[in-house]
């Protein structure tokens, strides 16, 4: 069979790889840069085809709740947004995780803080991996370095969703979601009964009280201190499992490297070809990108650090994912980063600069 | 000496009232006098009477009726404070098929739950929303809620609610009543035998509409606290036919 | 082989489905392609640039450090991107509406009188392939029957009617354009 290649924005791959995924239900809100997944949908119109539910809600508070509501009823249900967006659905998302319900949250990230930039960031590392929303929780976060990465991780990331039941983000940004890049457009999988989740995942979703069992409830309400606690232990035996089993990486030219950049999703796309620049000019630099900014590739970072000369950190931001990197190294080596803010983007030149500035130089002093 | 009265065995056939079966055997956290217990007796019989037990789906509140899933033997969901219909509209959506309703108080449907109430109605979602109004923040103490009546004593309003710093009492049945995806919005109590009666006749209609995909209806209950109120609940009755009533009228509002 | 190339002009002079075209037209010729518009809040009126990347290898960063060609259809791109070619790469500009010409001397230049040919012929809505045949004649990354192609991938169906004007205009920019010596 011949391959099903196109030319796709991340964000279209997004709405295609949700109907194909299998996607019950999306809900969605307008916010650039991420429109193009709601208008995208609604242009493909799967309601008529695989029976999809596509719905504009009134804000992303009733997006989040929306898709707390088909959780709970045991369907693959999305939404997405960008960074101010996401900052409304931090309580729905700590509901979702309380209660142990899977879904699919996409965060195409713009510049903040408050109502900030349209531009491309990843300053939302935080929000994404240590909360956002109140309580000890974690989401899996996946961050895509290219548009065929947005299309496959649809897929991955429901599949994640529902073998753990835990809410699984996408992190992205303004550059994924916006830029058009070839897309082979595999894979197309039919929406599932409510039997066959019960045979999937456990018999946990609301699909009604039958005869044969007791009745179901999402719930991330335990009023005793004792009962409380104890789902929280469940959670965190659950978060150990994830982090035992589900950390992802990607490596570029570490074998031989002295020096090596740490970066995720676009910030690992322009810093891959600065390590070619490095290498032409004899520099031994290497990249490494986790996929899983949770579970964070700790040990990975570790093993290479003791036989690195530095590492610099290469991040659309203040400086966020350094501190996990930092954890990691645990003094090993300097850890330095190099970021932009606000929207501003970096090239392949400005991070060899950064590289010969921080790493070199500082070590030559 | 009282006389040994004649003992009576009960038996099927001599019961004139049944325990719904779709009430479980927890004892209910409600204070005593409290309208959350009979509006949930009313609920369980009518799902019963329906034969929806097994298509059932009801999204409890934050408030005192956060608990709703302990007491009737249906799937819930416990959603976040004031977002219960927005989680009811992707099932709705999702799961055409049941039996949909969100149980809510009146902090959070018209006060923090606003936007997701109006929208859902706008929508005309074919969901049933029950709405339980009885002036107050019960869960919390006693503060003052958005139908906290003018001149009433709360935790937040200690020298009665002044319309110049609160605003006044907020009637969103009547303002929901004029979107068109709403059908059936009614204002029922359950302080007296005939009312319980006419409550559950509003209830099974709401219900009913729900599955025929007629749009959302809507059934108020205006009720007592008779402890944030600070009163005997015969008093919390009284005061609440005395002065509820006037300002909030029971009876049909929109039934198309 | 390896192309980077910036479109730069005013929202609304159809900048992005230029560039969309040219990312479709190297995908039908079997090249790795990537379309990194600089999106910003105006519909039209604003300035806009699209960088596409064309090359027989995958495709590492998306974002450039200095171009091989740049397209320049406004003055504030010409202010903003003549010093970003690479020695040697080439500048492609339409003169209507510069004031300050390019002035350097170790890239190739070239003028596209594409808007006045597009009024004359009452066609400005074919402005941009025009542009894009002058462009393709100077730098052939792909061939034209791979822009054909592109065209019609590019285009919504319904839009196929306009496929013969466009590609008429790509032929008329390929004789429109001019080194400037």
């Amino acid at each position: 069979m011949k391959e099903d290649v196109r030319l796709m924005k991340g964000n279209e791959a997004i709405a295609e790889a949700a109907i194909r995924s299998g996607c019950d239900g999306y809900f969605g809100y307008p916010i650039t840069p991420q429109s193009e997944v709601l208008e995208t949908l609604m242009e493909m119109r799967p309601w008529e085809t695989t029976g999809m539910v596509v719905l504009q809600a009134e804000s992303e508070i009733a997006s989040i709740n929306m898709v707390y509501g088909g959780a709970a009823c045991g369907k693959r249900v999305m939404t997405s947004s960008s960074s101010p967006g996401i900052s409304l659905m931090c309580e729905g998302i700590s509901y979702i995780a309380g209660a142990e319900l899977p879904c699919l949250i996409v965060n195409v990230q713009r510049g903040g803080p408050g109502l900030g930039t349209i531009q491309p960031s990843q300053s939302d590392y935080f929000q994404a991996t240590k909360g956002g929303g109140h309580g000890d929780y974690r989401m899996i976060v996946l961050a895509p370095a290219s548009v065929q990465e947005m299309y496959d991780f649809v897929f991955d990331g429901f599949d994640l969703a529902f073998r753990y039941r835990i809410p699984t983000m996408i992190l992205s940004d303004g550059v994924i979601g916006q830029m058009m890049e070839k897309v082979v457009v595999t894979r197309n999988r039919g929406r599932m009964s409510d039997e066959e989740i019960c045979r999937q995942s456990g018999d946990w979703a609301l699909t009604g009280r039958k005869a044969n069992r007791q009745r179901h409830v999402a719930t991330s309400l335990a009023l005793e201190p004792a009962e409380m606690e104890a789902t929280n232990l469940r959670l965190q035996a659950k978060y150990n499992e994830i982090e035992q089993s589900e950390v992802r990486y990607d490596e570029l030219m570490t074998d031989d490297a002295d020096y090596l950049i740490v970066a995720f999703g676009s910030s690992a796309r322009i810093a891959s070809e600065t390590v070619q620049m490095a290498r032409k000019k004899g520099l031994k630099l290497g990249l490494l990108r986790p996929i899983t900014l949770w579970p964070f590739p700790s040990e990975r970072i570790a093993d290479l650090a003791a036989r690195m000369k530095g590492i610099l950190c290469v991040e659309l931001n203040a400086g966020q994912m350094i501190e996990d990197v930092r954890l990691a190294v645990a003094g090993q080596v300097a850890v330095e980063h190099y970021g932009r803010m606000g929207g501003q983007l970096f090239t392949p030149g400005d991070v060899y600069e950064a590289v010969q500035e921080k790493l070199l130089k500082k070590r030559r002093h | 000496m009282a006389q040994k009265q004649e003992e009576v065995q009960i038996v099927p056939e001599n019961r004139v009232y049944g325990r719904p079966a779709l009430l479980t055997d927890r004892v209910m956290h409600y204070c005593p006098g409290c309208s959350h217990g009979t509006i949930h007796k009313l609920i369980a019989e009518v799902i019963d009477e329906m034969g929806m037990q097994d298509r059932t789906i009801g999204v409890s509140p934050v408030g005192c009726g956060v608990f709703a899933y302990n007491y009737i033997d249906i799937d819930w969901a416990e959603a976040a404070h004031g977002r219960a219909c927005a989680v009811a509209t992707a099932m709705k959506r999702l799961c055409p098929d049941k039996l949909i309703f969100t149980y809510q108080g009146d902090g959070d449907l018209s006060a923090i739950g606003t936007g997701e109430t109006i929208h859902t109605c706008n929508r005309g979602e074919s969901i049933a929303v029950i709405y339980v109004n009885n002036a107050i923040y019960g869960m919390t103490g006693g503060q003052m809620a958005p139908t906290t009546l003018v001149g009433m004593k709360t935790a937040t309003s200690p020298n009665g609610r002044d319309v110049k710093l609160h605003g006044y009492p907020f009637k969103i049945a009547e303002m929901i009543a004029c979107l068109e995806g709403v059908r059936y919005v009614t204002r029922q109590s359950v302080g007296t035998p005939a009312g319980v009666r006419r409550a559950k006749k509003a209830l099974r209609k709401a219900f009913e509409n729900s599955m025929e995909g007629k749009g959302l209806s809507f059934v108020e209950f205006v009720s007592t606290c008779n402890s944030g109120w600070k009163m005997t609940p015969v008093a919390a009755n009284q005061w609440m036919e005395e002065h509820m009533f006037p300002f909030y009228p029971l009876g049909d509002i929109k039934n198309e | 082989m390896k192309e980077e190339l910036i479109i730069a002009g005013f929202g609304g002079q159809g900048v992005l489905s230029m560039g969309k075209i040219l990312a479709y037209s190297g995908v039908m010729q079997g090249y790795e392609v990537s379309w990194m518009p600089a999106y910003g809040p105006e519909m039209r009126g604003g300035t806009a640039n699209v960088t596409v990347i064309i090359s027989d290898r995958p495709i590492s960063s998306p974002i450039a450090h200095e171009y091989d060609t740049a397209i320049i259809l406004n003055q504030q791109s010409m202010d903003k991107f003549e010093s970003q070619i690479k020695p040697g790469g080439v500048l492609i500009y339409d003169t209507n509406g510069i004031t300050h010409h390019p002035t350097r001397r170790d890239i190739r230049i070239f003028t596209i009188d594409a808007t006045a040919e597009a009024a004359r012929r009452g066609t400005i809505r074919m402005f941009n392939t025009m542009i894009l045949g002058g462009y393709l004649k100077v730098r052939p990354v792909v061939t034209r029957e791979s822009v054909f192609e592109g065209l019609k991938k590019s285009l919504p169906e319904r839009a196929w009617k306009m496929l013969p004007a466009n590609e008429e205009a790509v032929r008329v920019g390929a004789e429109l354009i001019k080194e400037k010596l």
